[in-house]
């Protein structure tokens, strides 16, 4: 129950998604509230977090990126149209594209930042700069970075709910709840 | 930074007063140094520095300050210092550090415009040195503050201090970022002041 099947996925794959999903857009949500605080402090604290979390996200990206290189990939269900049975690879590559480069992005953008403060996720441990030039135009040009990297992530989740509310309310099929257990590896609620 | 003037006014007082001043201070009369000298921006500064985790920090200064040192010809323990600064001063050499510092985070100077120091003793330490011990408010909030104080000079009217300490910047409402900065505010404060 915790690798993949053909089939189905397995609880490690499950976990690792819902978990990414909900940092993914917990993130987004914060990152836009931490830099509309009237309060400094609050923004500054808030912003130490969203890095906390930034590390944290990129640290599961790269367990799940390992994770589907060592597992196999269930199959879609038969009834999946040629055309999404083509898209699907695609879309999903720019999805853990996304993953990675949002929160590399905002690495970067910290590191390169002239006001040089140290990430410290959690409080636990000292999180190293990338070896980035520090400069007002190297930050500003990866805060638009992040900022639209985000933007485009976003987005692409947003799709990606899209697609998997249609496959459950349209289709019927597996696709979503597939996702949830790997008891769910079968629709039981084909259309009659 | 107030309680290092503070410190250093006191600290040089006192040792005035005992005599027991170095080369420099011990050709000073107690009646001499007696008075009241105005604490100004030409000759003095009120530096600071907090260090932050993994190596470095922040430093800055304070532009604009005043005071009074009052020295107490007859009994140095009653010799009195105030020092009042001005935090909307603050510089460290960015503009948006200087924009936090004075932002609610940490100074809030829309609310809070002055930081003060009153001394309430000084304790002689050593022959050109002392400790001051005041209380210091910011942003509502005091607490006693000692600071050490070594007299550097008095020539023509004009007295220098020099006055360091430590300040737990917690005390204040203004630990914003800590553990990643330090909670400790070390300051390097020169004085000079002139009688009259």
């Amino acid at each position: 129950m915790l690798r993949n099947t053909t089939t189905r996925y397995g609880w490690a794959a499950i976990v690792l998604h819902w978990l990414i999903a909900a940092l993914f857009i917990g993130q987004f949500a914060l990152g836009l509230v931490m830099v509309r605080m009237t309060s400094q402090r609050t923004s500054f604290e808030l912003i130490q977090l969203h890095k906390s979390f930034g590390f944290l996200l990129l640290g599961l990206v790269l367990l799940r990126i390992g994770w589907r290189l060592g597992n196999l990939s269930p199959e879609l269900p038969d009834e999946v149209d040629p055309l999404e049975r083509k898209a699907a690879p695609t879309v999903h590559l720019l999805l853990y594209a996304a993953q990675l480069v949002v929160p590399l992005s905002g690495w970067a953008l910290v590191s390169v930042s002239v006001l040089e403060i140290p990430s410290v996720p959690f409080n636990l441990f000292v999180m190293p700069h990338l070896p980035l030039q520090v400069s007002d135009a190297a930050e500003t040009f990866w805060v638009f970075g992040h900022k639209w990297l985000a933007y485009a992530g976003i987005a692409l989740v947003v799709l990606h709910i899209l697609a998997a509310l249609r496959h459950h309310f349209w289709l019927r099929d597996v696709v979503l709840v597939r996702m949830i257990s790997p008891f769910f590896a079968r629709s039981p609620r084909k259309p009659e | 930074m107030s309680v290092h003037v503070f410190g250093r006014v006191l600290g040089a007082a006192a040792l005035i007063a005992v005599g027991l001043l170095g080369d420099t201070a011990s050709a000073v009369a107690l009646s001499d140094a007696a008075g009241r000298y105005a604490v100004s921006n030409n000759g003095s500064s009120i530096r600071f520095a907090i260090g932050k985790i993994g190596g470095g920090g922040l430093s800055g200064a304070f532009g604009q300050f005043k005071g009074t040192i009052r020295i107490d010809g007859g009994d140095i323990a009653r010799s009195k210092v105030d020092i009042t600064i001005f935090p909307e001063s603050v510089g460290t050499g960015q503009g948006r550090i200087d924009a936090f510092l004075k932002s609610d985070a940490v100074f809030d100077v829309a609310n809070s415009r002055e930081i003060t120091f009153r001394s309430t003793s000084v304790r002689r330490t050593g022959d050109n040195s002392a400790v001051i011990t005041g209380q210091l408010t910011a942003r509502g909030h005091t607490n006693t503050e000692k600071f050490t104080a070594e007299l550097q000079g008095l020539k023509g009217g004009q007295i220098r201090f020099r006055v360091s300490g430590q300040v737990f910047r917690s005390r204040y409402q203004m630990d914003v970022g800590t553990p990643i900065y330090s909670n400790i505010v070390a300051f390097d404060m020169e004085f000079s002041g002139r009688r009259g």
